[in-house]
């Protein structure tokens, strides 16, 4: 009997191990980011507000031709420091200085969407809910606290464009203890707007995610493209096999 | 040695036929196609199962021309190894294909190995006279395994490093020489670019010969001997007026053209995962991997990669407190072989002797539970080379034993399936009781076949092969 007690009592808990390693809420789901304007959105955002921490050095300037981008558009809207456009998107920024500005060493970009993934969402679910996790917390040495990665490094890159948010909490009696209070997180509170609506500041930061989502495999889309044909052309070529062998084989008694 | 006699042909023969005459006369060209393949006969009543052998040796070629690919770009060293595999996915032109290839591969590798050994288990292959093949196929599957652990520390992902991390750790369980011997494998005092450099070596030259060597000698034993089937009765037994067995066709055409079906539909399956999920929900690809290696951060969970997984488990599994259920079982074991089994009677007393010591190393105070664990890590890989002295039974394949082994059988399967999904997950208090029952299922099939493979009403084996024409 205690065991089936402890066995159902592990079992409830499974759910919740899907994301108690990662911080405690629920992933959104990234919207479907595949047009070739919001992937170029996405990388404006990208250079402009990541790639001064962190860098993308797997990252081409000029992979950005893949959506779209032309040369000149790459020389003239996104290198800033003297770079050329063959080069790789590396930063200043010397890890040792990272180290003691902000506690840690910003990662490097370039694969991020591919190693966030985990069983409570895909990388780019991931990405999307965190940046739009952060909210003004004034015991953090920067000044900015996050929901999914709680006292992470990191300030909020675009907090002019969302505005400062601080966070809602309720107070309600605790499960475990019906004498006790609890706090529990009830959403944002938009403490001073920021040059974009909510509703704006959703689709960029979904336009930079799936920028991200891009960056972390280029070849993604070729590779489906050309899955289809292969596929198409191993089917017909079974279907064939399978004809030949049996003509060999109804010889055989 | 016979003099030289040089083959003369016809003014007007082929060009080709005196070409291929030429070569004879100085290579057993024509005599090697015939006895492995061409003129070889293979029983006709071979079934979907049989597939997998040539399907194991297309993708150990595929993994050689994909790996000497990916060898001219990568760099073994520990701060390029992760920048060159996404320069190989990025830069150079087909690298993603190539690299996709070689990822799927190693997995479909391990699938298709497993599904070829699933085969042998359930139609009795490794019976004699075909023991030594099996013992040639178990050294290929310990030798992947090495293969496959070298090369996952290749990519210095943070799961690449820290796997390698643990598993070499483990041979520091080994009382007295552990800590030098981990010291030895690492060339360093952890896992660093000393290790990443002789790992490359490992994976990409030392351990392909070994394979390659252990394959030729796993086909020369099987041909030697001749194939089993389904049936598990030996076709030579029934030969026909030509000398060849009545139940056998010449692998060339029946074989040719029924294995080319087979390959492409594999091939379908393989693009179907290497062009639309490489990653395979991170049992391919782990998403951990994509973080390059940090000595200072350990993940949260490290796994083995999923085929590694159902012996991980078995690791797992000897805690502290198992140790004392170990103890009883390994007691009773002796017993029940001192009062069932007909070996000679210095046999048994030498198994007594060994359970003894085992019992009394087993107690807390002499070796430790990690030391057990590593014993039965390794065990639980090594019994598998044991199975021709443990099945008794006296037909060869499940389709003439009584009807309840073949429960056994899904039981074991079960069990191995269980061990390794309880290895992907992290350790949790009803996981370790499923994996300690899972354990003692597991070694229960092997240690007791001697007894249970006789048991039953088997059913009478026919003469010739079960063959419907179609």
């Amino acid at each position: 009997m205690n065991f089936l007690k402890r066995l159902i009592a592990v079992l409830a808990v499974l759910p919740g191990l899907a994301f108690a390693s990662e911080g405690g809420i629920p992933l959104d789901k990234a919207p479907e980011r595949n047009s070739v304007t919001s992937l170029q959105n996405g990388a404006k955002l990208f250079v402009n507000y990541c790639l001064n921490c962190h860098s993308a050095t797997a990252m081409r300037y000029n992979r950005l031709k893949d959506i779209g981008l032309t040369d000149d558009q790459i020389k003239n809207n996104l290198l800033f420091s003297g770079e050329k456009v063959g080069d790789v998107m590396a930063i200043a920024l010397r890890p040792a200085d990272a180290k003691i500005w902000f506690g840690a060493i910003p990662p490097d970009l370039s694969v991020i969407a591919r190693a966030k993934a985990s069983p409570a969402g895909t990388g780019s679910d991931y990405l999307y809910t965190y940046l739009r996790s952060f909210y003004k917390d004034d015991t953090r040495p920067t000044g900015w606290n996050n929901m999914v990665l709680p006292n992470v490094a990191m300030p909020h890159a675009m907090w002019q464009l969302q505005g400062v948010r601080t966070l809602k909490m309720v107070q309600e009696k605790d499960p475990h203890d019906q004498t006790k209070m609890i706090n529990k997180f009830a959403g944002y509170e938009m403490v001073k707007p920021g040059s974009m609506s909510v509703n704006d500041f959703d689709i960029a930061t979904a336009d930079l995610v799936g920028y991200l989502g891009w960056m972390a495999e280029p070849a993604q889309g070729t590779r489906k493209r050309l899955g289809v044909w292969v596929l198409l052309f191993l089917s017909i070529f079974s279907l064939l096999c399978w004809r030949l062998s049996a003509s060999y084989w109804k010889n055989v008694k | 040695m016979a003099a030289f006699k040089e083959t003369t042909f016809p003014v007007d023969a082929p060009a080709a036929e005196k070409a291929v005459g030429w070569i004879d006369d100085r290579f057993p060209l024509t005599k090697l196609w015939n006895d492995q393949w061409g003129a070889y006969y293979a029983p006709k009543n071979l079934n979907f199962w049989y597939i997998f052998g040539i399907l194991a040796t297309l993708i150990l070629v595929m993994q050689i021309v994909t790996g000497i690919f990916l060898t001219m770009h990568y760099k073994p060293d520990a701060n390029l190894a992760f920048g060159s595999v996404e320069y190989i996915m990025r830069e150079v032109p087909w690298g993603w294909l190539v690299r996709y290839m070689h990822s799927t591969g190693a997995s479909a590798f391990f699938i298709v190995i497993y599904l070829h050994m699933t085969r042998a288990l359930i139609y009795g292959s490794y019976r004699k006279p075909r023991e030594l093949l099996w013992l040639f196929g178990f050294a290929i599957f310990l030798a992947l395994m090495a293969e496959a652990f070298f090369g996952y520390l290749l990519p210095w992902g943070q799961m690449s490093y820290w796997g390698a991390q643990v598993i070499v750790n483990l041979f520091g369980a080994i009382p007295l020489i552990g800590p030098d011997l981990s010291l030895w494998i690492r060339g360093d005092y952890v896992v660093s670019d000393a290790t990443l450099n002789r790992f490359f070596a490992f994976h990409v030259i030392a351990i392909p010969l070994v394979i390659l060597g252990l394959v030729a000698a796993h086909l020369i034993a099987l041909h030697e001997v001749g194939s089993n089937n389904p049936d598990g009765i030996e076709v030579k037994d029934t030969l026909g007026p030509d000398g060849h067995p009545l139940d056998a066709v010449p692998s060339h055409p029946y074989y040719t053209f029924h294995d080319l079906f087979g390959v492409s539909v594999f091939l379908l399956i393989f693009s179907a995962v290497v062009f639309f999920a490489p990653e395979m929900g991170g049992y391919f690809l782990e998403y951990n991997n994509f973080i390059p290696a940090d000595s200072l951060k350990t993940p949260l969970h490290i796994a083995p990669t999923w085929y590694f997984t159902p012996f991980y488990s078995v690791l797992r599994a000897i805690t502290a407190d198992f140790m004392y259920v170990l103890m009883a079982v390994v007691a009773a074991y002796v017993v029940f072989v001192f009062l069932k089994s007909r070996l000679a009677f210095k046999t048994k007393a030498i198994i007594a002797v060994v359970g003894l010591l085992m019992i009394i190393g087993m107690l807390p105070a002499i070796l430790d539970a990690k030391f057990w664990g590593v014993m039965l890590f390794g065990a639980s890989v090594m019994i598998l080379a044991a199975m021709p002295w443990l099945d008794h039974s006296p037909v060869k394949s499940i389709r003439y034993r009584p009807t309840w082994h073949k429960y056994v059988y899904a039981l074991f399967a079960l069990s191995f399936v269980t061990l390794g999904y309880l290895g992907t997950q992290a350790p949790s208090p009803v996981g370790g009781v499923v994996s300690q029952v899972c354990t003692l299922i597991y070694f229960s099939f092997f240690l007791l076949m001697p007894w249970w493979s006789t048991m039953g009403r088997f059913k009478p084996v026919p003469q010739r092969v079960t063959f419907h024409p179609h």
